[in-house]
């Protein structure tokens, strides 16, 4: 199997990313996925809200969020195979996100074992400088299981 | 002398109708198709299979987002159930005018930590929630969530949540 360049693995992401059907179905949009970064956001909408009294978006959309921004991160990783799985997920809420405005998460992918890809994200919304949710999480780096996919793709 | 005992279809009307105010007052729970079997006080939520829940096309397995989503909706109506059930068995909240918007405030989630066991099956999944500790400011419940077998679970959590400030 010949590996994908740079180029083509950012596009394989982002393509991958958006057709998800529980991504598409929050509305997801991928932005840079690259060099084991990756932006996405997700509009607000009235269906996500997770407390009426306040309007303020569930915390379990924030972490659909984080998962898939986290795992665009591991995939767009050089060392990284194409195809992950999240091993485990800390989300720490600092403030209820503002109602009405978009949420957009950035995820790094710091470090990538043989097995393992270790990756922390950010969360916020219109007002940049200061945190919704924080997320530190681990993903499989299963480079048997790339190969797997790609032969059985075909 | 003795009371006698609650007829129990007075007794299921109460606590069905808090447990419907409760869950119909969150909108994503909602969204995703979680509903909850009520024994008891025993709450098994459960999350009826839907493709909009897929994250993995592939083999195919559910997106872990709808897992962590379905797994924190367990444990903050664990948390407002265990409190509404004091409330509504004492009296002290009258559950026949309990609706979404004269519900007490829900917690909130400080954090939590989902641990994927296993893929999750294009099929309904089941998750039941434990308070670990409940004090006045923070409780603390874990989470398990299952398919088609209770001792093979695909997910778990532990959560910290704010508990709303009280009146008493």
């Amino acid at each position: 199997m010949t590996s994908l360049t740079r180029e083509e693995k950012t596009a394989v992401a982002r393509q991958f990313t958006e057709a998800l059907p529980h991504c598409k179905a929050l509305g997801m949009q991928a932005y840079e996925i690259a060099d084991g970064k990756a932006v996405i956001s997700m509009d607000y909408d009235s269906r996500f809200i997770g407390d009426p009294q306040t309007g303020v978006i569930h915390g379990g959309a924030v972490s659909a969020l984080m998962d898939t921004c986290a795992g665009a991160a591991v995939m767009s990783h050089e060392k990284a195979p194409n195809i992950t799985a999240t091993i485990d997920l800390r989300i720490d809420y600092m403030r209820p996100a503002t109602p009405g405005q978009r949420i957009t998460a950035r995820a790094t992918c710091y470090h990538v074992t043989r097995s393992v890809a270790f990756v922390r994200a950010v969360a916020t919304d219109e007002d940049e400088s200061r945190p919704v949710a924080t997320a530190t999480g681990t993903f499989t780096a299963d480079h048997g299981l790339d190969a797997l996919t790609a032969e059985g793709g075909k | 002398m003795k009371q006698p005992p609650e007829p129990v279809q007075v007794v299921k009307e109460r606590r069905d109708g808090a447990l419907a105010a409760l869950t119909e007052s969150i909108p994503y729970a909602a969204f995703l198709g979680i509903n909850f079997d009520r024994r008891g006080d025993e709450l098994t939520a459960i999350l009826p299979f839907s493709q909009m829940l897929i994250g993995n096309p592939y083999l195919p397995a559910l997106h872990g987002g709808c897992t962590a989503a379905f797994l924190e909706v367990s444990a903050i109506v664990e948390l407002g159930w265990t409190y509404l059930w004091d409330e509504i068995e004492s009296g002290r909240i009258d559950a026949s005018v309990l609706s979404p918007t004269t519900l007490p405030p829900l917690p909130k989630t400080i954090d939590i930590t989902v641990d994927y066991l296993r893929a999750g099956l294009p099929r309904d999944g089941y998750a039941r929630a434990r308070i670990i500790r409940s004090g006045r400011r923070y409780a603390s419940v874990r989470v398990e969530a299952w398919q088609d077998n209770r001792d093979r679970p695909y997910a778990q959590a532990t959560g910290h949540f704010l508990m709303p400030k009280r009146d008493s």
